[in-house]
């Protein structure tokens, strides 16, 4: 096949590269140029798409062997993921930027581009597999699992997994440093990238404070008595229990945690962690990375965070939604985030969560 | 499958006679500043290629100073120029708007560092400036302006500018040339142009990387940028680069450029772009330019695009513009001549040079067709 390797400058899509190409594939090297205004270095495991990772991703295809090239997606990646990130938080959601990513640029402007150049798919160091069953490629949980990276990858279509090539869920990320040791690849031991990869800093708050206001609005219990201030609600997790800066005690002296974001009135409510104990989830939007699901009720996993557990469900599509019923009760969920659904390891599909209840 | 290299304005390949004049150099002991034997020795052999190059640059060998690149000797001239004029109270620098990266970002560092006013000559649809322009300015601020500074061509169009007649309106205003993509390419003589200061480039006439020329009047004092051994008139310090200085002296007196069969292959070339697709645009058709050089606007397309699947072709070309981390922006001397952003960034540069040939031409229209319309499906997602 004739291929585009994303190759972000860390290890893993370098690694990816080089295996790709010797499985016999024409493989072309491109770096996403994602913001605007790169920095010129990265400070540890913060960041990314800076002008020294483009320098490794070039390093990295040159000793591999492979023609490479920086393409600006700056402005997709803009438009169709930090936007979105910066909507999702107004509207008091949680949303997952590399989800976004993964749908809107890797697997789509970048697969998009690359079929209409000629190019048959897109090959990057994703820790997931393919299988090529009767009912097409499906996508499946690395052999890593603490590395599987199949719930940010839940958002792609069955057409989208057509065109991608993911060389290194086979394999242990310990192993595949050794092995970019044994290519010579100078980035083995360069640290991963955590966080959000556009707030450099880390500090996510204050990002969105920045960005989105900081007005001051109430923070109230369940029966709407105002009990503290907070300095922008979208700053808030459900099932947050640090930094609300509460002074009014609880009667019984139990700790509050953050049970639901009203973006409209700008309010904050709190209560007790009972109360954030949740058996049902529904989902908008469902793609399904496979057969897509039908009104049955079929027995399986949700998992709502990227490196959260598989929380045994049943799940079933009603009205539209994807829902999830659970067997034990979860403690503290987001709208906005991923429900991926699992068939042991195989990826059934996602939704974007908009109910608890 | 055949690889050709359409680049020659970027760089060329080394003259034969070129190469094993340095390396002959390479292997010479003496550093040219020495008053010993070996010394001397290197120094006779580095002042006769001194002369060598100032005959065929028309200048006095001791108005030659060797730099390091094209850049440097921009960055010498374009400060030391403005510097020396800010002591007589001179603080405006003109340039062209259409100047390469050497010239116009040192210009916006004089003015963010300096305080420099620094006023862009606009150029026309067809690349060349606006001449009616210079002279109004000169006109009402002839006695503020510090230097002017205007390329010889274009490095993007290969359009040539009307450097006599930038001297002429200039007067007694210090006017400096990049003639970096000129030099042995066109007629060119620094004495005949008349101006103060012209910077030349080896690597572009088929010379060694790493050497370049400030050709500067005996006359004029500037302060320096490298301070140390006061070599080249204590403008550029530095020990000689006496093998660069061989080469390049040698790549200007080879034969071997015949600006005829260059420029006969340039119009084959346009003829067959202007047959295959009659919507592309030819920039700065209608001006005088060099041999080698084609800048073409292929509309609905994406540059790097293109870059990327000639390149899969096994053909070296170029889109001509900067990078700004490695992301191409769209040309400045484009949107100059009055392109807008999204069709400067669908232009390819293709640059031929004294070792290309009609069967390099011919390939590439071949494939042109195929390549044209995967980058205008890439681009139309």
């Amino acid at each position: 096949m004739r291929l585009i390797a994303a190759m972000s400058g860390g290890v893993d899509s370098a690694v990816a590269a080089a295996r790709a190409v010797e499985a016999g594939h024409e493989v072309i090297g491109v770096h996403l140029a994602l913001s605007a205004n790169p920095q010129k270095y990265r400070s540890g495991a913060r960041g990314c798409c800076t002008i020294e990772d483009s320098h490794d991703a070039r390093r990295a295809a040159d000793v591999i062997g492979i023609p490479f090239y920086i393409w600006d997606m700056a402005e997709e990646f803009h438009d169709g993921v930090v936007e979105d990130f910066l909507a999702e938080y107004a509207a008091g959601r949680t949303p997952n930027p590399c989800l976004r990513c993964n749908e809107k640029i890797k697997f789509a402007a970048v697969l998009d581009r690359a079929r209409a150049m000629g190019f048959d798919g897109v090959v990057t160091g994703h820790y997931a597999r393919t299988q090529v069953s009767e009912s097409g490629k499906t996508l499946h949980r690395a052999v890593d699992h603490s590395k599987d990276q199949s719930y940010v990858l839940s958002v792609l279509t069955v057409e989208q997994i057509s065109g991608a090539v993911f060389p290194l869920g086979d394999t242990t990320k310990v192993d595949i440093r050794k092995e970019a040791e044994a290519r010579g690849l100078a980035v083995a031991q360069k640290p991963d990238s955590h966080d959000i990869c556009f707030v450099p800093s880390g500090d996510n708050a204050g990002w969105l404070r920045d960005r989105l206001g900081s007005d001051v609005g109430p923070i109230v219990d369940q029966s709407g008595t105002k009990i503290g201030e907070h300095k922008g609600a979208y700053t808030y997790t459900i099932g947050q229990r640090k930094g609300l800066g509460l002074t009014i005690p609880t009667p019984d002296g139990s700790p509050r945690f953050v049970l639901k974001i009203e973006p409209v009135t700008n309010t904050v409510v709190v209560g007790a962690r009972e109360d954030l104990a949740i058996t049902t989830m529904r989902g908008e939007r469902p793609v399904w990375c496979g057969p897509a699901v039908d009104g049955q009720k079929h027995k399986g996993f949700v998992q709502i965070r990227a490196h959260g557990a598989a929380l045994t469900c049943t799940y079933f599509i009603e009205n539209g939604l994807l829902v999830a019923v659970l067997e034990t009760p979860l403690l503290g969920l987001a709208t906005g985030q991923a429900m991926v659904i699992y068939d042991g390891d195989r990826v059934v599909g996602s939704a974007t969560i908009c109910e608890t209840q | 499958m055949p690889s050709i290299y359409l680049d020659h304005a970027a760089t060329t390949p080394i003259d034969a006679r070129a190469l094993a004049a340095m390396s002959d150099q390479a292997a010479a002991l003496g550093n040219p500043s020495s008053l010993h034997a070996h010394g001397r020795a290197t120094r006779k052999t580095l002042e006769d290629a001194r002369e060598v190059l100032a005959a065929e640059i028309g200048c006095l060998p001791s108005e030659i100073i060797f730099t390091a690149s094209g850049t440097e000797a921009n960055n010498i001239a374009l400060k030391g120029l403005y510097w020396a004029g800010r002591d007589k109270g001179k603080n405006i620098v003109v340039i062209s708007s259409i100047e390469h990266h050497a010239i116009l970002d040192p210009a916006h560092w004089l003015a963010t560092h300096e305080a420099a006013e620094v006023i862009e000559i606009p150029v026309n649809h067809n690349g060349t400036i606006d001449l009616e322009f210079l002279a109004n300015l000169v006109e009402k601020r002839g006695n503020e302006i510090a230097v002017i500074s205007v390329m010889h061509s274009n490095n993007e169009t290969g359009v040539l500018q009307p450097i006599s007649e930038v001297v002429s309106i200039a007067g007694e205003i210090p006017v400096h040339s990049d003639a970096v993509q000129s030099f042995k390419k066109v007629p060119l003589s620094f004495s005949q142009l008349g101006v103060t200061a012209m910077s030349l480039s080896a690597h572009k006439i088929s010379g060694p990387l790493g050497i370049g020329a400030l050709i500067l009047r005996r006359t004029i004092e500037i302060p320096s940028l490298l301070h140390g051994g006061g070599q080249e008139r204590e403008i550029r310090s530095g020990t000689f680069n006496a093998p660069g200085i061989v080469g390049f002296s040698t790549a200007a007196v080879s034969p071997g450029y015949n600006a005829a069969a260059v420029s006969a292959l340039r119009d084959r070339f346009i003829s067959a772009v202007q047959r295959l697709f009659p919507d592309a645009i030819i920039n700065g058709l209608a001006s005088e330019r060099l041999p080698g050089i084609v800048n073409v606007t292929f509309p609905g397309t994406q540059s790097d695009t293109l870059l990327l699947l000639m390149d899969g072709e096994h053909i070296s070309c170029s889109t001509g513009s900067a990078c700004s981390a490695g992301v191409h922006e769209a040309s400045h001397v484009l949107l100059a001549m009055g392109h807008s952003e999204a069709s400067a960034q669908s232009s390819l540069r293709f640059s031929f040079g004294a070792t290309s040939t009609e069967q390099d031409c011919d390939f590439v229209v071949s494939v042109l067709p195929d390549v044209i319309a995967r980058g205008r499906a890439a681009h139309s997602l």
